[in-house]
């Protein structure tokens, strides 16, 4: 539905979007992941024609965005960053200004009623925009992008600004749309991409640093063995023990106490799992195991390492050329190595498919 | 472009401006045509609208100077580049917009003419033998209606391209006014240039310069043509700033 090939934009010389492309299938609902300055609005605002790309092909449902601009733009439902209303119209003016702007040819009384309903804003119509607040405001941008019903609906940070309740509220309204829309929203919540998304997207300085199924890194995440455990024994003795174990790639003693307990934490090696070894091991040493918790790997430590971990890549590409030992890099990352492991896959994935689509429009040419 | 200009129509309306517009518009004019023929006791109107130019001069920006820099300043220009129309259809319906305003101005301040056609009648009642027509021309009123309306549409061309330019509305007046004055200068200055092949090229781009046969009542085809397309390249630059944003 949504085709990015190579696109590249470049403010002077600073480049905003370097070389980045993927493809988004008729009914996807994707995030768009990174930090501030990565590049997500300008990548938007390339998709929906407000700006026009450096280098590079941009198609909505096959129609070339550059070619045929107003038929891209009749296909998609754009929100921005902020949203683009009129503060001086009631948000039934600006709906149905919208409605004639966007030549929509709905029946429109029960069309604008229904957004309405969708997004909660019914009983503020007759508002004007200048009083609402801005959860608000940030609805009627909402039914903005949703008035003609198009097929993609692209969000520029949608739940910036609203209340949890609210947040919870829009991103059940995205979830719902994502049935039967092609949904592409941009965010830096973690969480908001988890609970929507079917996949995800970091971009990190112009470039796509991974680009996978959420439920494939949801796997990743709970695949992790990484857990806290309390037992009650002499500290030394149950941390030598732990660290024998065949499958323990990592053991460290908290200082978290309770009562003659001490909590450890332990790291396994990818795919192994201990804990049944660990508690008979503790057993026979007649040792009381009084806790196990696993410590999940969160969304945020694999996108922080990923992103860290592309500019790492890259400084140590730099400084390799300069001299060839990189060593302290070398020992910091021997912790946190689950995260490593997890981060280079995503990077490798992402860097494997930039060289196919590289491939492929080599081939074109 | 409908939905555009409705919408700009209507926003003249929703905020103080538009009526702040209309009613100095009309005051000034009354005013202005009362001192130039009643009682200056003439039915010479040309004086009339010459000064009307200068009111337009400080007017018009009035109309023109949020069109584009207030889209810009709330961000709402992102949803009129991103919705399914052409720039040249948004440009158009914000200019039509203005224009309207200018324009339905422009026929209701025609209501001055009526006292002193009035005023003309009794005067030729009273007269039992008339040797000169007394009364207003109406063909330099109509030359000079139709010129100062295209005059107009110029200047809020002119005003829409400055308008594009600034996030600032009162910048945007007030570069707007002084790019008029520039234009209205060209022709004042040129009597004080001693050279003929400068003075004529001069006159030749002067806005005044072209006013003097439409308000003498001869319908000046050039005069028409080239205040048209005065319009025409403002607006068409117009559109090339918004195209030319898009690319840097």
């Amino acid at each position: 539905m949504i085709k990015i090939e190579r696109l590249t934009k470049n403010y002077g010389s600073n480049c905003a979007v370097d070389d980045i492309s993927f493809e988004i299938q008729k009914g996807e609902t994707v995030g768009f992941l990174g930090p501030n300055g990565a590049g997500k609005s300008t990548t938007m605002n390339i998709l929906t024609g407000y700006l026009s790309a450096s280098a590079g092909r941009v198609a909505i449902d096959g129609i070339d965005v550059l070619a045929d601009p107003i038929g891209a733009k009749k296909l998609i439902g754009y929100l921005p960053e902020q949203p683009p209303v009129y503060l001086d119209m009631t948000v039934d003016e600006y709906l149905k200004f919208n409605y004639e702007l966007k030549g929509c040819t709905l029946e429109r009384e029960p069309h604008l009623a229904e957004i309405c309903e969708v997004v909660k804003i019914s009983h503020v119509r007759k508002r004007l925009i200048r009083n609402l607040s801005k959860g608000y405001r940030q609805r009627v941008g909402v039914a903005q992008a949703l008035i003609g019903n198009p097929p993609v609906i692209i969000f520029d940070e949608p739940t910036v600004g609203l209340d949890p309740k609210q947040i919870i509220e829009i991103r059940s309204l995205i979830r719902s749309l994502g049935k039967d829309h092609t949904v592409l929203l941009s965010t830096h919540i973690l969480q908001e991409v988890q609970a929507v998304c079917d996949r995800i997207i970091i971009i990190n300085k112009g470039k796509i640093v991974a680009d996978e199924k959420t439920e494939n890194i949801t796997r990743v995440v709970e695949g992790n063995r990484r857990f806290n455990v309390k037992i009650c024994g002499p500290q030394r003795e149950v941390l030598d023990t732990i660290k024998s174990l065949p499958g323990v790639s990592y053991a460290e003693l908290l200082a978290q106490k309770d009562g003659d307990a001490c909590t450890y934490m332990v790291e396994s090696e990818f795919g192994v799992d201990v804990r049944k070894k660990l508690f008979y091991t503790v057993a026979e040493h007649d040792w009381a195991m009084i806790g196990l918790e696993s410590l999940g790997m969160s969304l945020e430590d694999i996108f922080i390492t990923v992103v860290n971990k592309t500019e790492e890549d890259k400084s140590d590409a730099e400084s390799g050329k300069r001299n060839k030992s990189s060593a302290p890099k070398r020992t910091r990352r021997t912790r946190n190595t689950l995260e490593n492991d997890l981060a280079d896959t995503l990077v490798k994935d992402a860097e494997q498919k930039r060289a196919e689509a590289a491939e492929v429009s080599d081939e074109d040419m | 472009m409908l939905a555009i200009y409705k919408k700009e129509l209507r926003s003249y309306f929703t905020n103080p401006l538009g009526f702040v517009f209309v009613g100095i518009f009309l005051a000034v004019s009354a005013l202005l045509f009362s001192y130039t023929t009643f009682l200056s006791k003439t039915y010479d109107t040309s004086s009339y609208f010459l000064l009307m130019i200068f009111v337009l001069v400080l007017l018009l920006p009035l109309l023109t100077m949020r069109l584009f820099a207030e889209e810009k300043k709330l961000r709402t220009e992102q949803l009129l580049l991103t919705a399914p129309i052409s720039l040249t259809g948004m440009v158009l319906g914000k200019f039509f917009a203005a224009f309207t305003m200018f324009f339905g101005c422009m026929l209701v301040s025609c209501i001055n003419l009526i006292p002193l056609y009035a005023i003309a009648a009794a005067e030729r009642g009273n007269l039992s033998y008339s040797t000169t027509y007394v009364g207003p021309v109406t063909a330099q009123i109509v030359g000079s209606m139709i010129a100062i309306i295209l005059i107009g549409a110029a200047f809020i061309a002119l005003g829409t391209l400055v308008s594009t330019l600034t996030e600032n509305q009162l910048a945007a007046a007030i570069i707007t006014m002084a790019a008029i004055f520039g234009l209205i200068f060209t022709s004042l200055i040129s009597s004080f240039v001693p050279v003929v092949w400068i003075r004529t090229a001069l006159n030749w781009i002067s806005v005044l310069g072209r006013f003097s046969n439409l308000s003498s009542g001869v319908f000046d085809i050039a005069a028409v043509v080239y205040y048209l397309s005065l319009t025409f390249v403002f607006l068409f630059l117009t559109v090339r700033v918004y195209e030319k944003r898009r690319w840097n």
